[in-house]
């Protein structure tokens, strides 16, 4: 190979890591940007939802082997789906219905802090039932990768980007097409509107907490599958890039948390093969810094002014 | 058919509504006026439960509905077209409709009065795949009580309809309320705009700081001295 093939397959090879990460990204960072649309909340809670499912899927392994012996990769891979995004989705509608509800119509700042108490409250909660150390994910999917013209791409990662891309596209249609979809984003845009459809707002913010936690829930699954580990920590990080990634495409915005989390990961792949991995958590917060300050709104938020 | 009595709102300290009584009879246009700041808005917040009353109560069809929720207002039989229209900007023309037979479930009454709106209000089939806020301002107004008649309701509450348009669009929005309320509505509504209001209404109030302190029928508001003077800019 010349030296220009050995430079497109290491920037192909990074453009792919970075779009696996990224996706994940994106799966958290719908669950900040479909709250912040409904309730105009920064549910710091949320990257600890992530965690939960990542744990939650490790949950469904451990069951499924226990009972089954060696069941087949689809069967667990099924129970991981089912028990994460249920028990996610169960968790996101408790911590709303405790949390946040009973602070609707307080200072934005009181959710806010109380979103911070919810997230420490789930990170202890899982260390102590989980243990503090780190937990190893078994093999789900055989080791497997193929190699094009110097690039490698592993099962793990074809299977991040086909369940994200139909959880994507399941979500665009279900907020385009059905009613509870369709309620939502009449909500978004005027709550008070709403309610004269006959619309109850309550059932609105805690339809969109269930499927942003399910959707949070499916990222978990995957990070805990190709990093093969979790931690009682790994919402942390997680849950701070993903932010960065709703607010990068424009907090609010669907079609921008999925763009801004792709884009997201892949600037992360691209500081991590050409200048160093240790130094990639500080260009992603280097561009939040960035967006905040050239552009709040994001790439595709509307700066819209108040209406009289 | 609608009964306020001795309702009472206030918003933090400031009281809005001071003991307001009024009623609305089964088929009836009736007008609220009053200049800006009266408590007009809030008395059809107060009906159509987004604000509660402090004291008094609110009756449709001799059932209480202070207290009650928007929602469950809506499933009784009251619809509200707010203030300044309120469509949803962001969602088409069809999306905004649909919303507004949010509640029902008889899929083909809803289509046929998807038609019956198309038929007051032509302009909206053709616009049915636009975002409601590329229409114009006269066409929202049209989107809004088309959206309102989509609950299939008893009453409609129209909160300033004329507000911001231009006369031709004024008096053919008010062509459409007169057709509206001969198939059978009964209709409250608050105006500014008194001369076309008491040009459609059968009864009327006029309301100044939280208080009526006229009503009757709409011939009568109208030639009294009052209304001559501080809303028709008559002698």
């Amino acid at each position: 190979m010349s030296d220009a093939q050995v430079a497109a397959a290491l920037l192909a090879q990074q453009l792919i890591n970075g779009l696996t990460i990224g996706l994940v990204y994106a799966l958290i960072a719908l669950g900040y940007t479909m709250v912040y649309g409904v309730i105009q909340l920064i549910n710091f809670a949320h990257g600890e939802v992530f965690m939960l499912g990542a744990y939650l899927a490790l949950t469904a392994v451990w069951l499924l082997t226990a009972w089954l012996g060696a069941p087949p990769a689809i069967l667990l891979l099924c129970g991981m789906f089912a028990l994460s995004v249920v028990g996610c989705a169960l968790t996101g509608r408790l911590i709303e219905r405790v949390a946040y509800r009973p602070l609707r119509g307080s200072p934005k700042l009181t959710a806010l802090i109380t979103s911070i108490g919810v997230s420490f409250f789930l990170q202890n909660a899982v260390m102590l039932l989980y243990g503090s150390r780190e937990q190893s994910v078994p093999e789900v999917l055989p080791m497997v990768s193929w190699e094009v013209g110097g690039v490698s791409v592993s099962g793990m990662q074809l299977l991040i980007l086909a369940v994200s891309a139909a959880m994507m596209v399941g979500l665009d249609r279900f907020v385009r097409r059905t009613r509870t979809g369709k309620a939502m984003r009449a909500c978004a845009e005027n709550t008070e509107a709403a309610s004269l459809m006959g619309i109850s707002p309550d059932a609105v913010i805690r339809n969109t907490f269930m499927l942003g936690s399910g959707l949070a829930a499916v990222g978990g699954m995957l990070f805990a599958m190709n990093y093969g580990s979790v931690s009682f920590h790994d919402g942390y990080l997680a849950g701070l890039k993903a932010f960065t990634a709703a607010v990068f495409g424009g907090i609010g915005s669907i079609p921008g948390a999925m763009i801004g989390g792709i884009l997201l990961g892949v600037f992360e792949g691209l500081a991590a093969g050409y200048l160093s991995s240790e130094w990639k958590d500080v260009f992603a917060f280097g561009l939040l810094v960035c967006v905040l300050i050239f552009r709040p709104s994001g790439i595709l938020g509307e700066n819209l002014p108040e209406k009289v | 058919m609608l009964e306020v009595r001795h309702v009472h709102t206030r918003y933090g300290k400031v009281d809005c509504l001071k003991g307001v009584g009024l009623s609305v009879g089964a088929g009836e246009i009736v007008a609220l006026l009053g200049a800006n700041g009266a408590g007009k808005t809030t008395v059809l917040k107060t009906l159509s439960g987004l604000v509660r009353p402090s004291a008094g109560e609110v009756l449709f069809e001799g059932r209480r509905i202070d207290g009650v929720s928007p929602e469950e207002v809506v499933r009784r039989g009251v619809a509200h077209v707010p203030e300044g229209r309120k469509v949803f900007q962001k969602l088409t023309v069809l999306e905004n409709l649909e919303l507004g037979a949010y509640l029902r479930r008889d899929g083909a009454g809803v289509r046929g009065d998807l038609e019956h709106v198309f038929a007051l209000f032509p302009v909206l089939k053709q616009r049915l795949r636009q975002r409601a806020g590329t229409l114009s301002g006269g066409e929202q107004q049209m989107l809004a009580i088309g959206r309102a008649l989509m609950s299939r309701p008893k009453v409609l509450l129209l909160d300033e309809p004329s507000l911001g348009l231009a006369p031709i669009v004024v008096s053919s929005i008010f062509r459409m309320i007169r057709e509206i309320n001969r198939e059978g509505r009964t209709i409250l509504l608050v105006e500014q705009n008194a001369r076309m209001a008491l040009s459609v209404a059968k009864r009327a109030y006029v309301l100044e700081l939280g208080e009526i302190v006229l009503s009757g029928e709409a011939e009568a508001v109208r030639d009294s001295p009052e209304v001559q003077s501080a809303y028709l800019g008559g002698g």
